[in-house]
C-alpha cells in the first residue's frame, strides 16, 4: 500500500510538472488559440492591432502585454483573458514578446509622472485628439485594414480606457510621446517641436481619464432584457408576410428572400409552411457597420421569422441590442441600438 | 483518507481548474485558406458534422451593388430536420436563432471563421432539457472551427 501511495504521489508530481512545462513551453500554441486569429499568425495585426511592428515592440515592455491580456481592452474588442493561468500568460508574454528585436528590453517604472493636466488638456486636443479623439475615444474601426478601405493603416488606440489605462505606465506613455512610433501615424513629438515638459503634462492629462471614464464602457455591462423581440400580428401568416414586406421598404431596407425555416433541410413538399423567414437588409447601413466591425456578419442579413401556431401568429427577431455585447465593441453599440429600434418599428407596424 | 491521498485529491481538482474555460465573446479562428478554398473546406466540414448547408449569404456581392468595396464575405447557415423540427415546436422562443449560421471573410491572404457560442443561449433558456442542446452544437461549431483553422489545404 505504501509502495502504491508513493506511485501515485510520483504520478502525480510528474502531471503537475509536466502541466508547469506545457504551459510554459506552449506560447506559440496559446497565441494561434487565442490570439493570432485578430493580430495575425505572425503578428502583422488584421482585426488586432499588429504586435510585431519593431516600432510598438521597442516602446513597450513585457507588463504592459501581461496586464493587456489581464485586462483587455473593455468596449474595444481585445478581450480579457483574465481566466488563463499565471503561466500560461507569462507564455504568451513570452512569445508576443520574441518579436522585440532591441538589444536592452525596456522595464518602465509604476511612479507617476506629475505634469501640467490642464496645460496637457490644451496639447491634447491640439495635438492628440484628431485621431485618439477629443475624450481618448480612439480611432473608428478594428486594427489595420485589410479587408476593405479604412482612413489609416493602423487604428489609434483609445487612451481613455481602462484596459489601456491599467496597462500603460506613465512612463510608457511619455516615452511612445517622445519617439513615436515607425511606420504608424504616431509621430515623435520632440521632433514636432514639444518639450519634454509639454509632453509631460499630457501623459498627467491621459493619466487624469482615470477619473473620467467614458460611458460607453459602463454599457457593456450585460442588462436584463430578452435576447429575442417578439410581436403578435393579428392577421393570418400571408396577410402578416405582405405587411412585414411593406414596412420593410417603409423603414428605408429592402427585402431580399423568403424562406420556411426548414429551407435546405428537407423535400419542399415537406417544409413546415407555418415558419417562414424573411430577409432584408440596408446596404448602406451595413457597410457602415462592417467598416466599424467586420465581424458583425453573426448579425447577417437582417431577418424576422413568422410563426403561425394554433391561429395565432407571431413575427420574431433576435435583439441584436442585447448580442452586441458578445463583440466587446461600444462603437458598434449605437448601430445595434439602432438594429432594435427598426426592428421594433417594421414589427409594430406590420401589426397596425 | 491519510494525507497524501488527500493531497492527491487536492492536485488532481488543481489539475481539473486548471484546464482552459471558454473565452467571452465570440468562437473565432483563422483559416490559412484563401476565401474560396475555406468556403468550401467550411462547407465539408459541416456536412460532415452531419447538417445540411441551407443558405449561403453573398454580402460581399450585395455591398458591390452599391459601389461599396469589400472583400469576400458570406455568412453559412445550417441545420438538422431532426433537431431544428423539434426544438422549434417546444421551443418557439429560441426560432430567431434558427438556423445555425457561420460567418467568413477574407483577411488578406487567409479567412477570419467566426460563430456565437450556442451555450450563451443557456443565460436566457435555463431549461435543462436545452443544456445537451447548446452543448453539442457547441461542440460541433468547435470541431468546425478547429478543423478550419488546421486545415492548411483543400
Amino acid at each position: 500500500m505504501r509502495r502504491l501511495n508513493t506511485l501515485l504521489f510520483l504520478f502525480l508530481g510528474l502531471l503537475q510538472v509536466n502541466a508547469v512545462a506545457q504551459a510554459s513551453a506552449d506560447g506559440a500554441k496559446l497565441y494561434a488559440e487565442h490570439c493570432s486569429v485578430c493580430h495575425g499568425e505572425n503578428g502583422t495585426g488584421g482585426i488586432g492591432v499588429p504586435l510585431a511592428l519593431p516600432s510598438f515592440q521597442a516602446a513597450i515592455d513585457d507588463d504592459y502585454i501581461r496586464q493587456t491580456i489581464l485586462h483587455g481592452r473593455p468596449g474595444r474588442v481585445m478581450p480579457a483573458y483574465g481566466y488563463l493561468g499565471k503561466a500560461q500568460v507569462e507564455a504568451l508574454v513570452r512569445f508576443v514578446r520574441a518579436w522585440n528585436k532591441a538589444k536592452k528590453p525596456l522595464t518602465f517604472p509604476k511612479t507617476p509622472i506629475k505634469g501640467d493636466v490642464e496645460h496637457g488638456a490644451v496639447l491634447y486636443a491640439r495635438d492628440c485628439a484628431a485621431c485618439h479623439g477629443a475624450r481618448g475615444e480612439g480611432g473608428k474601426g478594428t486594427g489595420v485594414t485589410m479587408s476593405r478601405p479604412r482612413d489609416l493603416p493602423l487604428m489609434p488606440p483609445a487612451l481613455n480606457n481602462s484596459g489601456f489605462l491599467a496597462s500603460a505606465p506613465d512612463a510608457m506613455i511619455e516615452l511612445t510621446l517622445m519617439q513615436g512610433h515607425e511606420g504608424t501615424p504616431m509621430v515623435s513629438f520632440l521632433k514636432k517641436g514639444l518639450s519634454k515638459k509639454d509632453i509631460d503634462d499630457i501623459v498627467s492629462f491621459v493619466r487624469n481619464f482615470e477619473k473620467t471614464p467614458l460611458a460607453s464602457e459602463a454599457k457593456l455591462v450585460p442588462g436584463k432584457d430578452s435576447p429575442i423581440i417578439v410581436r403578435d400580428s393579428p392577421y393570418d401568416l400571408k396577410t402578416t408576410l405582405e405587411n412585414v414586406k411593406r414596412s420593410i421598404g417603409d423603414n428605408e431596407y429592402g427585402w431580399g428572400r423568403v424562406q420556411t425555416l426548414e429551407y435546405g433541410m428537407t423535400s419542399p413538399g415537406n417544409e413546415n409552411k407555418h415558419q417562414v423567414i424573411i430577409y432584408f437588409c440596408n446596404i448602406p447601413f451595413l457597410n457602415k457597420a462592417l467598416a466599424i466591425d467586420p465581424r458583425i456578419g453573426m448579425f447577417l442579413p437582417c431577418r424576422i421569422t413568422i410563426v403561425e401556431e394554433n391561429g395565432k401568429v407571431r413575427m420574431m427577431s433576435i435583439n441584436p441590442k442585447v448580442l452586441s455585447r458578445l463583440f466587446n465593441n461600444s462603437e458598434l453599440n449605437e448601430l445595434c441600438d439602432k438594429l432594435t429600434e427598426d426592428y421594433i418599428n417594421i414589427m409594430e407596424e406590420a401589426a397596425l | 483518507m491519510n494525507s497524501l491521498k488527500r493531497f492527491a485529491v487536492i492536485l488532481l481538482l488543481l489539475q481539473a481548474v486548471a484546464l482552459p474555460a471558454k473565452a467571452e465573446g465570440l468562437m473565432m479562428v483563422r483559416s490559412q485558406l484563401p476565401f474560396e478554398d475555406a468556403l468550401s473546406a467550411l462547407e465539408i466540414a459541416i456536412q460532415d458534422q452531419g447538417y445540411a448547408v441551407t443558405r449561403l449569404q453573398q454580402v460581399n456581392e450585395n455591398l458591390a451593388k452599391r459601389a461599396y468595396k469589400s472583400d469576400m464575405y458570406r455568412v453559412v447557415f445550417f441545420g438538422k430536420l431532426s433537431e431544428i423540427r423539434p426544438l422549434a415546436a417546444s421551443h418557439p422562443d429560441l426560432i430567431p436563432f434558427l438556423p445555425l449560421h457561420i460567418t467568413l471573410f477574407a483577411e488578406g491572404k487567409d479567412t477570419i471563421v467566426l460563430c456565437a457560442p450556442p451555450t450563451d443561449l443557456e443565460e436566457w433558456y435555463p431549461d435543462p432539457k436545452l443544456k445537451p442542446i447548446f452543448e453539442h452544437w457547441e461542440h460541433d461549431m468547435r470541431l468546425i472551427l478547429n478543423r478550419m483553422q488546421q486545415q492548411k489545404s483543400l
